[in-house]
């Protein structure tokens, strides 16, 4: 064994950083008490950043390993990585004035979202099946309490014990598959499960794969894997929801991609259909069970589902195409439910929220400004140009389209038209009827620039997207050596 | 050739317009004011600019004129690539000519909400123009699928009682058809590995795969057409639509399909469209005669004109699809004069039913009495959509179906059915409402064309009588491209039956 070496660790500096300031953080919050919630938060806001200027920083290195290959950093980890701080960091945003207005406004409340972006980040980082577990693990448990954080309200308790009794199912399968695979290549490391597979496999170690693909498949709320998420999404605290739409889904995505692409790369005959039809699955149910929700985070919750299955169609190209689209997707993805969801928190009447669609009503004459940034969203969660969602659905289906897939982004086009008659519905609410009752005005400055900025960078995405791309594909190509 | 980027100018200038009118600040009245005077004064400068275009452009050039391309999506190789040609010239000025009118013709019915209607109109009209000069295909689909946003808001905000249900079937009907172009639109770009459309109009894809891209294109382009049997979102939005809506709608969307086959469906895939001639002659034929007599029962003038235009797009087809030089040219130009009249046919029905708030034609009857102008300008305008010599009417009609008449006779017998048809349910919509007795108490005191509507009326009954009286200085500019592109379809597809025959031949 050699002696320890500083850079052994040097390519996990970004999450090294981040697992000891959120210990910090911890220790501010304790002895401040609640007090500090402002200040830890925005200092936790602060550490997200900083991490992320530590991974962009990494940018020029390449793709290299620490722990004995156990972790890798490389162009595909950073991107995703950047990804997940940034919707950490919005979330949290979002999240301040309306902790404060529900009595949430305790010290833990930032303290595990870092904690929990520190396991997503692992999770993107994993280059073995343990530490996939462990960073997935470490994940999950900051984001059952952070789901039951209102412990006096019955609606976010339930929805916690839900997301944790799902979740430790789902992560037995995950478990179960990980030690089939073990017992029938010998190995848990990705590159050496690769090279395993490239040469011949065993019926036990498939059967591990669909095991595996079940539990990560019940991360990313892919249908059939979907129950828990409306009535998690709709009983946990709003900012909450938006986190959860946002950093663990590109944290399940990232993961799913790189076990898929990496130790299965070679067998993807083994998992393409499962892939294709989690993927239409999703987008048939997150078009249709949507029409009929009447609370607007079931209804986001339904939406995600389908979105889920548009990112899936870049997995189940299985292209380099396919990977880079996913990026296009998310990061695209990013803003559009941040605003929407800064939107959501923005509906308070009379000093309490408020989660109906019909809340909306006549939202346009009442607050022009707000009704157009959510009707800008709204129009692009359905995917229609110029605005940025058409973008993110373009580079799947062409991902689609090059490797053949005509079914799927068939069907996928089809569900989009499907979807985007509840995305209407919220338009026709805000544009088309008679004010109900006026909003209050908004909780706070966070939430308003959030929204803002996240309208502008959909709205005129279109006018010069390469950057985006040119990251994405340079994403992509790190799974894709050679 | 101008210097200046004058494409570019002409598409973005209602955008900036626009974001004046977002910055407007005031009470409610005064905001109103302003947002009327600036989208108005934007659409005229608009219109010039488009004029401009006219004048700089060189009718003896079948390529594309006063091209920009600058660098879009890198890699992907996608350009904002725009320029005009015989085919698209005056579907620009169409769209610009169209949108003062609409403005004005809202001045006055449209009292809540001005400055979003000013808004959108002016984004619609930046779509439009941006959709007839695209020369790449993803930015055309781009302006093709933004052009519904607007229109979506326009129905939905100030149309009538059913205005939630047309708004969402208008929306979700051509949503599903273009979607299925975009999958054809990827399916072209992997294949030639360009978007940029002059390329692909000289490309020649397999056969095989032009028949599936052929039917992708047409799911799109048949809705925005319309088609029987894919017609039945246009009365509803029609009636729904404000007035202006119905004037954009049934003088520039619909013209979005033809133009579409043109550009795209012909020359990019030559070979499937003389494969699919025979069935869109079939349903042509269908349309041009069902819908005419769909016509003649209705009771509302609104879906009357709505199903006329049904009809008249009938013709529109088949001249597209005899490949002949006259079919062609006598289906853009039926375009063009169909954008105007019915465009004047809609207004006229707002005209009367900004004084009597209904479009039931039971209601009215003995206009001529009280508003001699007002029957004067109806007259016109109900003529040329029936087609008599000297108006625009004709000359497309005439033309089309001399086009027709050289690939299949049937067909152009049974269309030409439809012709009188046309007079008939025009004629006695007109006899309708302008003759007989003056017995309605509300009509003993309408009110003739006032001043703002007679500037409305004036340009457009000219350009009628021009189309109709001097079709040279629209054809001469049309008919250079329009030979290029029949002559690229013989060459590349040789001497095909193309008549409704062999259809029931088969």
């Amino acid at each position: 064994m050699d002696r320890f070496s500083f850079a052994a660790v040097l390519p996990a500096l970004p999450e090294v950083f981040v697992g000891l300031a959120g210990m910090g953080l911890l220790m501010i919050g304790v002895f401040r008490g609640d007090r500090a919630f402002r200040a830890v938060s925005w200092l936790a806001v602060f550490v997200m950043v900083a991490a992320g200027v530590l991974v962009a920083l990494d940018a020029g290195t390449g793709s290299t390993g620490a722990f004995g290959g156990a972790f890798i950093a490389d162009g595909f980890a950073r991107f995703m990585k950047l990804l997940i701080l940034a919707g950490g960091a919005l979330t949290l945003l979002l999240s301040l004035a309306f902790a404060e207005k529900e009595d949430m406004a305790r010290c833990e409340y930032p303290v595990l979202f870092v904690f929990a972006s520190l396991g997503m980040m692992m999770m993107v980082s994993a280059n073995d099946l343990l530490s996939l577990y462990i960073a997935l693990e470490l994940q999950n448990l900051s984001l059952y309490i952070i789901a039951a954080f209102r412990r006096d309200s019955v609606k976010s308790t339930e929805a916690g014990l839900k997301y944790f009794v799902l979740s430790a199912l789902s992560s037995g399968l995950l478990l179960y598959g990980i030690s089939l695979i073990y017992g029938f290549a010998g190995t848990i490391a990705f590159p050496a499960l690769a090279d395993t597979f490239a040469n011949t496999i065993s019926i036990g170690a498939v059967f591990g794969l669909v095991f595996i693909a079940a539990g990560l498949a019940f991360k990313v709320a892919a249908v059939p894997f979907h129950m828990w998420t409306p009535d998690v999404y709709e009983g946990a605290p709003t900012p909450v929801t938006a986190f959860f739409s946002v950093a663990p889904k590109f944290a399940a995505v990232g993961l799913l991609v790189r076990v898929m692409m990496g130790p299965f790369g070679p067998i993807i005959a083994e998992w393409q259909q499962i892939v294709v039809f989690l993927s239409i699955a999703s987008m048939i149910l997150g078009a249709v069970a949507a029409i009929n929700q009447t609370n607007i985070k079931r209804l986001m919750a339904y939406s995600t589902i389908g979105h889920v299955g548009y990112v899936l169609i870049g997995l189940a190209a299985g292209t380099e195409a396919g990977i880079q689209a996913i990026g296009v997707y998310l990061a695209i993805y990013l803003f559009m439910n941040v605003g929407t969801f800064g939107v959501i928190l923005v509906m308070r009447a009379k000093g309490v929220a408020v989660e109906g669609i019909d809340d909306l009503k006549g939202l346009a004459r009442t607050r022009p400004g707000l009704a157009l940034a959510m009707a800008v969203f709204m129009f692009s969660l359905a995917g229609i140009p110029p605005l940025a969602g058409f973008f993110g659905k373009l580079y799947v289906f062409m991902a689609a389209v090059q490797a053949g897939q005509f079914t799927l982004a068939v069907i996928g086009v089809l569900a989009s038209v499907v979807s985007a008659y509840y995305y209407l519905r919220i338009v026709k609410l805000m544009y088309f009827d008679e004010p109900v009752g006026a909003l209050d005005p908004s909780p706070g400055a966070e939430v308003t620039t959030i929204i803002a900025f996240s309208a502008l960078f959909v709205g005129f995405f279109f006018v010069w997207p390469q950057p985006v791309l040119t990251a994405a594909a340079r994403a992509a190509h790190a799974l894709f050596p050679g | 050739m101008a210097s200046w980027p004058i494409l570019s100018v002409t598409i973005f200038l209602p955008l900036l317009g626009s974001a004046f009118i977002m910055m407007v600040r005031g009470d409610e009245e005064t905001v109103a004011r302003n947002a009327r005077a600036i989208a108005l004064w934007t659409s005229l400068a608009t219109f010039i600019v488009s004029l401009a275009i006219w004048a700089g452009y060189d009718p003896r050039s079948a390529g594309f004129q006063m091209v920009e391309e600058v660098p879009w999506i890198p890699s992907l190789g996608m350009n904002y690539h725009v320029g005009v040609d015989g085919i698209s010239i005056f579907f620009v000025l169409l769209s610009t000519f169209l949108t003062p009118l609409c403005v004005l013709a809202s001045w006055s019915a449209i009292t809540k909400r001005v400055r979003e209607y000013m808004i959108a109109f002016l984004v619609l009209e930046t779509l439009m123009v941006g959709m007839f000069c695209a020369l790449d295909f993803i930015l055309f689909y781009l302006f093709f699928e933004g052009v519904l946003i607007p229109m979506f808001l326009i129905i939905g905000v100030w149309g009538g009682a059913r205005r939630v249900y047309s708004a969402f079937k208008f929306f979700l009907y051509t949503l599903t058809g273009s979607v299925l172009m975009l999958i054809a639109i990827l399916a072209i770009y992997f294949s030639a590995g360009t978007t940029d459309i002059p390329t692909l109009m000289h490309h020649g894809f397999p056969l095989a795969m032009q028949k599936w891209l052929w039917i992708a294109f047409f799911a799109s382009f048949a809705v925005k057409v319309p088609m029987w049997p894919l017609h039945t979102w246009l009365p509803d939005a029609h009636v729904e639509a404000p007035t202006a809506g119905s004037v954009i709608l049934a003088g520039v969307l619909l013209k979005m399909g033809g133009y579409g086959f043109l550009r795209f469906s012909l020359p990019m895939l030559p070979e499937a469209s003389h494969f699919f001639a025979p069935f869109v002659f079939a349903l042509s034929v269908v349309a041009i005669i069902y819908t005419s007599l769909v016509a003649l029962a209705q009771e509302d003038m609104k879906k009357l004109i709505a199903y006329s235009s049904v009809a008249h797009m009938g013709f529109v087809t088949l001249g597209i699809f005899a490949f002949t030089e006259q079919g062609v040219q006598g289906a853009l130009f039926q375009m063009l004069s169909h954008g105007i009249v019915s465009a004047a046919l809609f207004l006229c029905v707002g005209v009367i039913y900004d004084r009597i708030h209904t479009r039931e034609i039971a209601r009215y009857g003995g206009l001529a009495r009280r508003m001699p102008a007002y029957a004067t300008v109806f007259m016109v305008f109900m003529l040329g959509s029936v087609g008599l010599p000297g108006t625009s009417g004709f000359v497309g009609e005439f033309l089309a179906l001399i086009g027709t008449y050289q690939v299949d006779r049937l067909a152009t017998v049974l269309a030409t059915t439809g012709v009188i048809l046309g007079a008939t349910y025009m004629l006695w919509l007109y006899r309708r409402v302008i003759f007989g007795p003056l017995e309605k108490e509300d009509l003993k005191s309408i009110l003739d064309l006032n001043a703002r509507e007679i500037a409305i009326f004036t340009p457009l009954v000219l350009v009628v009588l021009w189309m109709g009286i001097y079709p040279a200085s629209f054809l001469d500019g049309i008919s250079t491209s329009v030979q290029a592109l029949v002559g690229q379809m013989q060459t590349a597809a040789g001497p095909h039956s193309t008549g409704l025959a062999s259809l029931l031949g088969r």
